[in-house]
C-alpha cells in the first residue's frame, strides 16, 4: 500500500499485543449473515498508471475554447501565489479549528476572510461560508424565517435557476411556501424583477412575507432596482435577501449601502476556478441584528489568558454538534479553503486591482455587445448590465452547437436552463470578463455571422456548420 | 482510584527523552503570531496584477446603481501577502505536521497524486455550464466514482451533489419524506436517532420537518433495542444511526434492529462518517440500510482544508432511486455521458446546490479509490482497525477504557476516574497533548461518556507514532498527580494559552474594524 | 442558598412576586450548569407570554437553552438593555441584577402551583 506504513512485522507486532492471530478476530461482530467478502472492485492502479488515466480523463473534456459562459461562474485571473498557498499542508491538511490553540493561521485567516467579505457587501456579520451561492440563498432564506416569524419567501423569477431551486428544495422540509415574482415583460425594464407584481404579492395580509430574494446583478446579468426593492420589503415587515457577485461590488452599490439585510453569493469569481461545478464559496452576510440567526461558523477576535490578540470560533453553542435539533442550520463542513483562497485572491489583487478587474470586465462586456449586434445578435433585454447580458438569436441551441464546431463556448442556451420560459427561448446569456481578449470577442463576432449566414442559408440546404443536435442539454 | 501506571508504562514515558517542553519553553514561543492583513496595509502597495481599464469602462452604468464608498480593503505587495500567509500556517498543526486522531473525524494522509489531479487542466478549468459533449472526461470519472460507492456500499444508486456530509443527509432524509409522500403515507412525521449520534442527524431531521425522538443508547455502547422498540411506530418515517457507532462500535444487533425498523414501514438511513471501518467487510445495502451518505474527506482521503471542502454523496437503494436530487450523471446506450435536464425527472427532491457538485473534491476521492481498488480498500479498514485496536490496548494502561469490546477505527477512553482523583479533566489532558507535539483526540463526544476522548488513529500513523501518543497519554496521567498544574495550564508550547471564550461570544468581534482591532496589541 | 422569597420551576426559572408583577429569572443552580453566559434573548415589552412556554432563549459558551414562563401575563419591563451589554450578570448575581422579566401576572394562582425555596433545592439536590 502506498499510503499506509504498516509492514508485516508491524501487523504481528500489534496483533501480538493484542493476543490475537489475526485481523479478522476484530471483525467478529458484524453478524455472519451480512458479513461481507471483500469489495466487487479491481485491483489498484500504480501511481504512475494512476496519473495516466486521469490524464486520460481530462483530456477527454474540451477546454480552451474562447468561453463567453459566465451564469454565476467567471472565468477571472487567479495569481499563483493563490494555488501556492492553498498548497500549503499547514493549511488544506489541518482540521475544522476546535483546538484554538494550535489552529490560529486557520482561525485569522478566516477573521481576515470575513472582514474583507464585510467591506466588498458592506454588510457587519459574515458567515465563515456556506457550500455555495445556491445554499446560501436557501440558508438566508430559511434566516428570514426565523427572524422574522413567517413561512412565506418571494424570490425574483431573475434570480439563478439553480439558486431558486435549491431554495424550494430547503423548503420542502419546512413546509414554507416560495413564490416566484415575475419579471417585466416589456419596455426599458424589460427583464428585471417586476416591483409593481412584488408589491401586490406582498400586500396580501393572509401570507405575511418573510423575505424577498433578488439578484444584482440578475441571473439575466441585469442591473435590478434594489432600492425600490429593499423599500417595499420593508414596508411589509419582510427581510430583503441580495444575491450578488463579489467582485462587481467594487464598482455596484454593496448591499449594505441600499439597505439589505441579508447578502448571499457565489464566491467562485474571488480566485476560485470553475471545476465544474466546484467546490466554490457561498457567502453569507448579514446585519448586526441578526447576529445570532446566521447560520454556521464564525471566528471572532479575543485574547488568550495572558491578553494577546487570538482568534476563535464563537457563538458555537447554536451549531449543531451542540444544539442539535434546536440547530438553526446542520451544517457542518463548510469551504474554509476556498475562503483562504478568496482571502489571498483579494489581498493580492489588491482594492485597486479588484475595481480594474471589475471595470475591465464591463468594458470588454460593451466590446461583445457591439460585436454581436454587428453579427445579427442584439440584446435581448435593453437594461444595464455590468458585464453579462443575453442576446436574442434565432434557433439558439442549434447556434450555439454550431460555434462549438468553430472553438467558441458562445455563452448559455436559456432554454436548456430555464425551459418553460417563452421570453427567453431564443437567448444566449454571454458575459466578458478582464481575461477575454478582443481576438477571442473578434473571432466570436466572425463565427457568428457565419454560423447565422449558413443557418438562414440552411432554410434552403443543409449548412454544413449545423449538424443535428448531439448530446444532452441540461 | 488511583491511576494504574505501570512499570512499563513509566518506562515507556522515560523513552520520551527529555521533560516535556511546557516548562522550558517560554510562553509564545514558536512561529509568532501575525498582525492582520489590514494592519498590513500602506496606501499605494500591492496591486499591478491586471490590466487598467478605459477611464469610460463604466460610464454606461446609472450613477444610482454605483458603489459610492470603495470598500476598506488593504492594500499590500505580493512578497508580503506570501510571507503573512506563510507565517499563518506555521500557526496551524496539520496531518502533514503531525498525529491527529479527532475520533469521528478520520484525519488520515492525503495523497499528493490527488491534489496533482484536482489540478489538471482539463479539469479545473472547465465551465460549469459547458455542454455535455465538452465534459466527457468529468462526466466519466463522476459515473465511475458513482459506480465505485455503489460497489463499496452495497446500494443501488448514488448522487454526488451534496456538498458535505450534513448536506448528504439532508437530501437522504429529504428522500425519505418523498417516498412516504408518494405512497401517501402522510403521518410519519418522527425520526428516531440515538443520543451519541452526530449533531448532524438531529438538526438534519429537524431541518426537513421531522420531530427528532431521541433514544437512549445501551450500557454495552450499541443501540438500544428495546427502546427503539417502543418508539417505532406508524408515525416512524425513519431511523438515523451511525454504524459503527461514535463510540466505534459495530451495532451487533443490526440486522434484527433493520428487520423491526422496516416492519412498521419506515426507512433506516445510515450515517456513513465511519465507513473507514468497514470496507469490505459490511455492506450496508446488503444489510437492508436504505440510505447512506458517505464523507469522501474522511473515508476517501481528500483534504479537511481547515473545515472544507467535504462532499456528500448519497446511496441508495431501488426504492429511494426516483426521488435522488437531480441532476444526475447518465451514462447513454453510446457510452457517452451526460446530466439530466431540469425537470427530466419530476420525481426528484430537487437540486441540493448549483450545479453538478464539488467535483474538485470527488476528483480526489476518484484518484484514491482507483489507487487503492478494492483489496486496497479493504487493506484500509483492516489497517485502521488494528491500529485502534492497538492503541486502545496501549491507552488502557492509564485510562478507563468504557466498553471491553474489539473497537473498529476509533475508540472511547474516559478521564472520569483522573478527575475524581486529581481534578484534572479531560480539556486539560487533551490541551497538554499539545505541549507533548499531538493534536487532541475529539473530547466531550459523544456526550453519553463522561469525561470521553475518542481517538481514531486511521490507518496511516506508523506504529511508533501510535506508541508515542500512547506514552504521552500515560505521562499526562503521571503528571496529573504529581503535578496538576502542568496539566492544567497547558498548552504552554503553542502560539497561544487558552483563550477567553466567553468575550469573544459576549462582545463579539466578528470583522476587523480599526477601533476593535485597538483594542487588542497588533503583534510584532 | 436558594432564597427563601421565590418561587421556582422544574427547569430552573424563579419568580418573585411583589402586588400583580412577578419579577423573572435563571437560578444559580443553572447558571452554574450553563457555564459564562454571553447571550440573553428576550421578548419584546408589551408581548403576552403564557405559562410554561418558551420566552426566550439564553446562550452560553457551551450550551442554548430555552427559557421557560414560570407564570403568563404581559411583558412590562425586561432588563435586556443591561443583559445585552453585560451578560456575565446572570451568572454573578442571578437573583439580582441578572434578572430577566417583569410580568402583570394574568392569574395569581399560577404562583402557588410553582416549587418552594425546600422543593426546589430537594429537586437539585437529586439532579
Amino acid at each position: 500500500m502506498a499510503y499506509t506504513p504498516h509492514t508485516a512485522d508491524d501487523r504481528e507486532r500489534m496483533l501480538a499485543a493484542l493476543g490475537i492471530d489475526s485481523v479478522e478476530a476484530l471483525f467478529a461482530e458484524i453478524p455472519s449473515s451480512v458479513r461481507a467478502a471483500g469489495l466487487p472492485l479491481p485491483a489498484g492502479f500504480p501511481e504512475h498508471e494512476l496519473m495516466a488515466h486521469l490524464a486520460a480523463l481530462a483530456a477527454a473534456n474540451r477546454t480552451g475554447l474562447a468561453e463567453f459562459a459566465g451564469g454565476g461562474v467567471y472565468r477571472h485571473y487567479i495569481p499563483p501565489i493563490v494555488d501556492q498557498v492553498l498548497l500549503r499542508s499547514e493549511f488544506y491538511t489541518a482540521y475544522t479549528p476546535y483546538q484554538p490553540e494550535v489552529s490560529q493561521g486557520t482561525l485569522q485567516s478566516i477573521y481576515e476572510f470575513e472582514s474583507l467579505v464585510a467591506e466588498l457587501t458592506g454588510m457587519d456579520v459574515v458567515s465563515a461560508s456556506h457550500y455555495d451561492g445556491a445554499a446560501a440563498t436557501a440558508e438566508a432564506a430559511l434566516m428570514a424565517c426565523r427572524a422574522t416569524r413567517r413561512e412565506h419567501v418571494l424570490v425574483s423569477a431573475a434570480v439563478h435557476p439553480h439558486y431558486r431551486e435549491t431554495v424550494a428544495t430547503y423548503f420542502r422540509g419546512g413546509d414554507l411556501a416560495l413564490d416566484e415574482i415575475p419579471l417585466v415583460a416589456d419596455g426599458p425594464s424589460a427583464g428585471t424583477t417586476d416591483l409593481a407584481a412584488l408589491e401586490r404579492l406582498l400586500a396580501d395580509a393572509t401570507r405575511p412575507v418573510a423575505g424577498v430574494i433578488v439578484a444584482n446583478p440578475s441571473f439575466l446579468g441585469l442591473l435590478e432596482p434594489m432600492d425600490e426593492a429593499v423599500r417595499l420589503a420593508h414596508a411589509a415587515g419582510a427581510l430583503l435577501v441580495a444575491v450578488v457577485e463579489p467582485v462587481s461590488l467594487t464598482v455596484l452599490a454593496p448591499p449594505g449601502a441600499y439597505g439589505a439585510d441579508i447578502a448571499a453569493g457565489e464566491g467562485q469569481p474571488l480566485g476560485i476556478p470553475p471545476q465544474y461545478g466546484g467546490p466554490y464559496l457561498g457567502l453569507l452576510a448579514a446585519t448586526d441584528p441578526l447576529i445570532r440567526q446566521i447560520p454556521g461558523r464564525l471566528v471572532g477576535m479575543t485574547t488568550d489568558v495572558d491578553g494577546r490578540r487570538a482568534y476563535v470560533m464563537t457563538m458555537r453553542a447554536r451549531e449543531q454538534d451542540i444544539r442539535r435539533e434546536k440547530a438553526a442550520s446542520n451544517i457542518c463542513t463548510n469551504q474554509a479553503l476556498c475562503a483562504l483562497a478568496a482571502a489571498v485572491y483579494v489581498a493580492t489583487i489588491g482594492p485597486h486591482g479588484l475595481r480594474d478587474v471589475a471595470a475591465m470586465s464591463a468594458a470588454r462586456a460593451a466590446e461583445l455587445e457591439a460585436t454581436l449586434a454587428a453579427a445579427g445578435a442584439p440584446r435581448l433585454f435593453p437594461g444595464p448590465y455590468l458585464n453579462e447580458f443575453a442576446v436574442r438569436v434565432p434557433d439558439a441551441r442549434r447556434v450555439h452547437e454550431a460555434l462549438l464546431d468553430r472553438g467558441i463556448l458562445g455563452g448559455i442556451v436559456l432554454a436548456d436552463v430555464e425551459p418553460g420560459r417563452p421570453e427567453l427561448a431564443d437567448g444566449l446569456l454571454v458575459c466578458a470578463t478582464e481575461v477575454t481578449t478582443s481576438a477571442e470577442i473578434a473571432a466570436f463576432g466572425a463565427a457568428l455571422s457565419a454560423v447565422l449566414a449558413g443557418a438562414v442559408a440552411g432554410r434552403t440546404g443543409a449548412p454544413a456548420g449545423l449538424a443535428s443536435p448531439a448530446g444532452g442539454v441540461r | 482510584m488511583s491511576v494504574p501506571i505501570t512499570p512499563e508504562a513509566a518506562a515507556a514515558a522515560a523513552l520520551l527523552g527529555p521533560e516535556p517542553s511546557g516548562l522550558s519553553v517560554p510562553p509564545g514561543a514558536g512561529p509568532a503570531l501575525q498582525p492582520t492583513l489590514f494592519e498590513l496595509s500602506r496606501p499605494g502597495r500591492g496591486g499591478g496584477k491586471v490590466a487598467h481599464p478605459p477611464k469610460d469602462a463604466l460610464d454606461r452604468i446609472p450613477a444610482a446603481a454605483r458603489r459610492v464608498t470603495p470598500p476598506a480593503l488593504p492594500e499590500i505587495d505580493e512578497p508580503t501577502v506570501a510571507r503573512h500567509y506563510v507565517n499563518l500556517s506555521r500557526l496551524n498543526y496539520s496531518i502533514d505536521t503531525g498525529f491527529y486522531p479527532l475520533g469521528s473525524c478520520t484525519m488520515k494522509y492525503n495523497p499528493k497524486v490527488n491534489e496533482w489531479a484536482a489540478r489538471l487542466p482539463g479539469f479545473a478549468s472547465l465551465h460549469p455550464f459547458a455542454p455535455d459533449a465538452l465534459a466527457q472526461g468529468t462526466l466519466d470519472l463522476l459515473w465511475q466514482l458513482e459506480e465505485a460507492l455503489a460497489a463499496i456500499s452495497g446500494m443501488e444508486a448514488v448522487t454526488l451533489q451534496p456538498a458535505a456530509g450534513a448536506q448528504g443527509e439532508l437530501a437522504g432524509i429529504l428522500m425519505v419524506r418523498a417516498y412516504h409522500r408518494a405512497r401517501g403515507d402522510l403521518d410519519r412525521t418522527e425520526v428516531v436517532i440515538p443520543d451519541n449520534a452526530h449533531g448532524t442527524n438531529p438538526a438534519t431531521a429537524s431541518m426537513a420537518g421531522f420531530t427528532t425522538v431521541s433514544i437512549p443508547s445501551a450500557p454495552d455502547g450499541g443501540v438500544d433495542i428495546e427502546a427503539f422498540r417502543s418508539a417505532l411506530g406508524p408515525r416512524t418515517a425513519a431511523i438515523m444511526i451511525t454504524n459503527p457507532s461514535t463510540l466505534g462500535l459495530f451495532e451487533k444487533r443490526v440486522v434484527e434492529l433493520l428487520e423491526m425498523v422496516h416492519a412498521v414501514g419506515a426507512l433506516a438511513y445510515m450515517d456513513g462518517a465511519n465507513l473507514n471501518a468497514i470496507m469490505g467487510h459490511f455492506r450496508p445495502g446488503d444489510a437492508g440500510f436504505d440510505v447512506m451518505h458517505f464523507n469522501v474527506h474522511k473515508t476517501f482521503g481528500t483534504p479537511h482544508g481547515g473545515g472544507g471542502p467535504g462532499a456528500g454523496p448519497v446511496g441508495v437503494r431501488a426504492a429511494l432511486v426516483p426521488f435522488l436530487p437531480s441532476p444526475r450523471v447518465l451514462r447513454e446506450a453510446d457510452g457517452t455521458f451526460r446530466l439530466e435536464a431540469p425537470g427530466e425527472r419530476p420525481s426528484s427532491i430537487g437540486r441540493m446546490r448549483s450545479f453538478v457538485g464539488n467535483t474538485g473534491v470527488l476528483i480526489r476521492a476518484y484518484a484514491y479509490i482507483r489507487a487503492h481498488g478494492g483489496p486496497g480498500l479493504v487493506q484500509v479498514s483492516e489497517d485502521a482497525v488494528l491500529a485502534a485496536n492497538y492503541l486502545k490496548h496501549r491507552v488502557a494502561e492509564a485510562y478507563e477504557v468504557p466498553f471491553e469490546r474489539p473497537c473498529m477505527h476509533e475508540f472511547i477512553a474516559s478521564a472520569a476516574a483522573l478527575k475524581r482523583d486529581t481534578g484534572v479533566r479531560t480539556l486539560d489532558v487533551a490541551k497538554r497533548l499539545i505541549d507533548y507535539g499531538h493534536h487532541p483526540p475529539t473530547i466531550y463526544f459523544p456526550h453519553t461518556v463522561e469525561e470521553g476522548m475518542l481517538i481514531e488513529p486511521t490507518e496511516t500513523e506508523s506504529v511508533e507514532t501510535l506508541d508515542a501518543f500512547a506514552d504521552a497519554l500515560i505521562a499526562i496521567a503521571r503528571e496529573a498527580h504529581e503535578a496538576p498544574g502542568l496539566v492544567t495550564s497547558a498548552p504552554t508550547t503553542a502560539p497561544v494559552r487558552r483563550l477567553d471564550e466567553a468575550a469573544a461570544a459576549r462582545q463579539p468581534n466578528l470583522r476587523w474594524r480599526p477601533v476593535a482591532g485597538a483594542e487588542t496589541p497588533c503583534p510584532e | 442558598m436558594v432564597p427563601s422569597d421565590l418561587r421556582f420551576t422544574k427547569d430552573h426559572e424563579w419568580v418573585r412576586v411583589e402586588g400583580d408583577l412577578a419579577t423573572v429569572g435563571i437560578t444559580a443552580h443553572a447558571a452554574d450548569q450553563l457555564g459564562d453566559i454571553v447571550f440573553v434573548e428576550l421578548p419584546a415589552i408589551g408581548r403576552t407570554i403564557d405559562q410554561h412556554a418558551t420566552f426566550g432563549v439564553v446562550e452560553s459558551v457551551k450550551a442554548v437553552s430555552d427559557l421557560f414562563a414560570p407564570v403568563g401575563g404581559e411583558v412590562v419591563e425586561t432588563n435586556d438593555e443591561s443583559l445585552r451589554a453585560t451578560p456575565e450578570r446572570v451568572n454573578s448575581d442571578p437573583y439580582g441584577e441578572g434578572w430577566m422579566l417583569r410580568v402583570r401576572l394574568a392569574d395569581p394562582s399560577q404562583v402557588s402551583a410553582l416549587l418552594d425555596a425546600a422543593a426546589y433545592e430537594a429537586l437539585i439536590a437529586e439532579e
